[in-house]
């Protein structure tokens, strides 16, 4: 069994009588606020309740009650289960719900995703544009009544598909011939493309007045979409005074793939390939988070040496990811590829495990709800040792030997300020950034999921969170790692590697759950609302990259441009995830 | 390559000087010299790009073929490999970028996604296929291909340079290939400007939300 799901260890409604009621839906947990009171309430929870991370905001709509929801998922750093609150509006627009930025800046860019895809306006939010879509873009996709252009039917399997499969391009049953859609008379040589005005009209505040009444202008540097060391398309809009950043705004969808509305259409099995491509890295601990979550809702127990093969995995999956971090960030610092190489000789090394147990190197598909698919054969488990036992711990000191005392590496990582614990916490950062804050706060150990209450292990942390403590942290995560493998190797039982019956379609009852693990990146959960039917209702995913470049506008600051790579690099973000 | 590739046939050249002469015509030393140094602009789109790193780094290492020298601007760029998901929001960059390549210029399609959508093709920010905009001269299928079908992509490539003439490549020729690219408009949706009267005649005759 996984972890219990999050139980109300407050009482809010008796704190706040009439304005908050426990929600009382079969299969839900937590409570609806009234939406005026939103704020206060929020306040009470973050001060006299002691929730100080705000990990999750998204929105639901129930199309068929006429009504919007805005769930929030709020849990302390000092560990235990969290605090689902929610509030409930009418589905009429212009909907709208009190901003909480101020309470919890974390909140800042998922509000803005929630008004982007569901359209809700968050009333007192300073820059609410869109964020993964464009400005000019028709409509919000992700409410229940918005049909993408290459819309055949609500749910899969499609009839068209199973089971005669007599389909129809998708091109031919659009009238575009394409992906297209188009508001009716639309005409192409009138429209006024917004060409980032918006964007462009955020960064203005910065602009101001020399204290001799001269007006000094600003740069406005865009790093990406197609740069070398933004890790993918990624894009920030930087306004320089000198070689000093005084204003940024990350810009991102460029790679937004509709995972959540996909996901909607797809099967509960369905949406394991898709979890995969998320975090491109790491598969292994996407599948985990996704099972675990669903798991949750099905209530069914995972077998045991399921069990252990998943924690194998996801922390083989880390050790690679933190590798190739080193490697990357050496890399943005301009040590061209030498120890990127290092890192993907090893990282092939576990690609291999990963091939042998799943068939793929890198979209592994590799877990089921109750266990995963295939078991590891045993001269995989004897790779797996060498691994754990020799190779990895000698080449993580070889890194360290290679690395940390070095010259260069110390003079540009030494002393940059990334982020301080509070802060962190404010903005909702997870992950080794905010452990390399001084905060301890790794899911494994605050909210433990799966079995890893069995190992030992400490929570890897470090105090100055400066540049090279960030770079410290996955060093000594690594070895972490390999405590728990060396571990679960060890204690590894036989028997059944699924606990149910293979099958395509699983029961799921009515209800949601919220499904969190430590991934290599931060906190990366899942959100699934079931109405009992064979796709999800919602399926939402909280990504630890897309929230933890919140902060990034924050800690930019007053860095220098040439810093800029760097700190983005240690927030190790991965575009798969961010825009998903 | 050695002289003997690069020579024609008919020619008989003397023992003596075999190494230091060869007579062969304008379009092989042309692509002996372009296929052998196709320099890939550094531009990753998602999960292929890492497989498309993989195949840099050490156990498969690219540099053998002679492609290892990414560049980061498309200036000095030859060969654009489109290595993930293209969406509507990142396809005008993708056509700048493009539009920037000097010739000669070569696209691989790498991967499900950049050849035909892949498994996001229904998404509603997803192009399916990059080939909707720029000319590919490779696809290769996979998802994501593995590092060993993107070094067979690119020697297919290579043979493919093999084959061209200099009096037949698009570049050189008149038409609608040998003029830039238009770039993409993000409007209600992804508007490409070749098509604008055509969207404009559909967009009259179909009832919103249609599909
Ligand atoms: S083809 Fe597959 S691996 Fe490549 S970008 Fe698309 S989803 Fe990712």
């Amino acid at each position: 069994m996984t972890a219990p799901a999050s139980t109300q260890t407050v009482d809010l409604a008796a704190r706040f009588p009439g304005i908050v009621t426990a929600d009382t839906r079969p299969g839900y947990s937590g409570f609806i606020v009234e939406k005026d009171k939103l704020v206060e309430v929020a306040t009470a929870i973050r001060d006299e309740f002691g929730y100080d991370l705000l990990t999750a905001v998204t929105a639901v709509d129930y199309l068929p009650e006429g009504k919007m929801e805005v769930v929030y998922h709020a849990y302390k750093t000092t560990g235990g289960p969290g605090l689902v609150f929610r509030v409930q509006v009418p589905r009429v627009d212009p909907i709208e719900v009190p901003s909480l930025i101020n309470v919890y800046p974390g909140a800042d860019l998922q509000e803005r995703e929630a008004w982007d895809l569901m359209g809700i306006r968050f009333t007192g939010h300073p820059d609410l544009r869109r964020i993964l879509m464009w400005e000019g873009f028709d409509g919000h996709p992700l409410r229940k009544d918005w049909k993408e252009p290459f819309y055949e039917e609500d749910a899969k399997p499609f009839k068209s598909r199973w089971p005669e499969g007599r389909h129809v391009m998708a091109e031919d049953r659009n009238p575009y011939k394409d992906n297209l859609k188009f508001p009716e008379n639309f005409d192409p040589e009138k429209w006024i493309p917004d060409n980032d005005n918006m964007l462009y009209q955020s960064l203005k505040r910065y602009t101001m007045k020399n204290e001799d009444g001269l007006e000094t202008d600003h740069i406005v540097v865009n790093m990406g979409p197609q740069h070398p060391s933004t890790h993918g398309v990624f894009r920030a809009a930087i306004t320089l005074e000198g070689e000093t950043i005084v204003g940024l705004k990350p810009v991102v969808g460029y790679l937004h793939r509709n995972h959540d509305k996909i996901g909607e259409r797809n099967t509960f099995l369905q949406n394991m390939p898709y979890t995969d491509r998320l975090d491109y890295f790491n598969s292994m601990s996407n599948n985990l988070a996704y099972a675990i979550t669903v798991e949750k809702l099905m209530n069914i127990p995972v077998a045991e040496r399921a069990e252990y093969i998943r924690v194998i995995m996801a922390e083989l999956s880390r050790i690679q990811n933190h590798l190739v971090f080193i490697g990357m960030l050496l890399n943005d610092l301009g040590a061209m590829y030498t120890p990127a190489l290092y890192a993907f000789e090893e990282r092939e090394l576990i690609l291999d495990v990963f091939e042998a147990v799943s068939g793929a190197r890198m979209m592994c598909n590799y877990l089921r709800f109750g266990g995963v698919v295939r078991d590891i054969p045993p001269y995989v488990m004897q790779k797996i040792k060498d691994l754990v036992f020799d190779r990895l711990p000698a080449k993580t000191d070889e890194m360290d030997r290679l690395l940390t005392e070095n010259e260069v590496l110390v003079a540009r990582l030494k002393g940059v300020p990334v982020i301080d614990g509070e802060t962190a916490i404010k903005y909702s950062v997870t992950g080794p950034v905010l452990r390399a804050a001084g905060v301890p706060y790794d899911i494994r150990r605050a909210d433990p999921y799966s079995i890893y209450d069995r190992f030992d292990f400490d929570v890897a942390v470090r105090y100055n969170g400066d540049l090279y403590d960030n770079y410290l942290i996955r060093l000594d995560e690594i070895r972490q790692s390999l405590r728990i493998l060396q571990q679960a190797v060890k204690q590894i039982p036989d028997g059944p590697i699924n606990s149910q019956k293979p099958q395509y379609q699983v029961r799921v009852p009515a209800g949601e759950a919220y499904g969190r693990i430590e991934s290599p990146k931060g906190e990366l959960a899942f959100y699934v609302v079931s109405n009992g039917k064979p796709n999800p209702w919602r399926y939402h995913v909280r990504p630890a990259s897309f929230v933890n470049i919140t902060c990034l506008e924050k800690i930019c600051l007053g860095a220098k441009i040439a810093d800029f790579v760097a700190l983005l690099g240690v927030l190790d973000i991965v575009m798969g995830e961010l825009d998903r | 390559m050695d002289n003997e590739k690069l020579n024609l046939p008919q020619y008989d050249i003397p023992d003596d000087i075999q190494n230091a002469v060869a007579i062969t015509t304008l379009d092989r030393l042309y692509n002996w010299g372009r296929r052998s140094s196709v320099w890939p602009l550094m531009f990753g789109l998602a999960c292929c790009a890492i497989e498309m790193i993989a195949a840099q780094a050490a156990r498969y290492d690219m540099a053998r073929f002679g492609m290892e020298v990414m560049r980061p601007t498309p200036r000095q760029a030859d060969l654009m490999l489109v290595s993930g998901t293209v969406t509507k929001k990142m396809v005008p960059a993708i056509v700048r970028l493009y539009n920037q390549m000097p010739e000669p210029k070569y696209v691989v399609a790498m991967g499900a996604c950049a050849s035909g959508g892949g498994p996001f093709k229904e998404g509603y920010n997803v192009v399916a296929g990059i080939d909707k905009f720029i000319p590919v001269d490779v696809y290769i299928p996979g998802c994501p291909p593995t590092p060993q079908a993107l070094i067979a992509g690119l020697i297919k490539l290579q043979e493919k340079i093999d084959k061209e003439s200099l009096k037949k490549v698009r570049w050189y020729r008149k038409g609608p290939d040998a003029v830039e690219i238009p770039v993409p408009i993000l409007g209600p949706d992804l508007i490409d400007p070749r098509r604008s009267a055509e969207i404009k005649q559909i967009a009259a005759a179909v009832k919103e939300g249609a599909s």
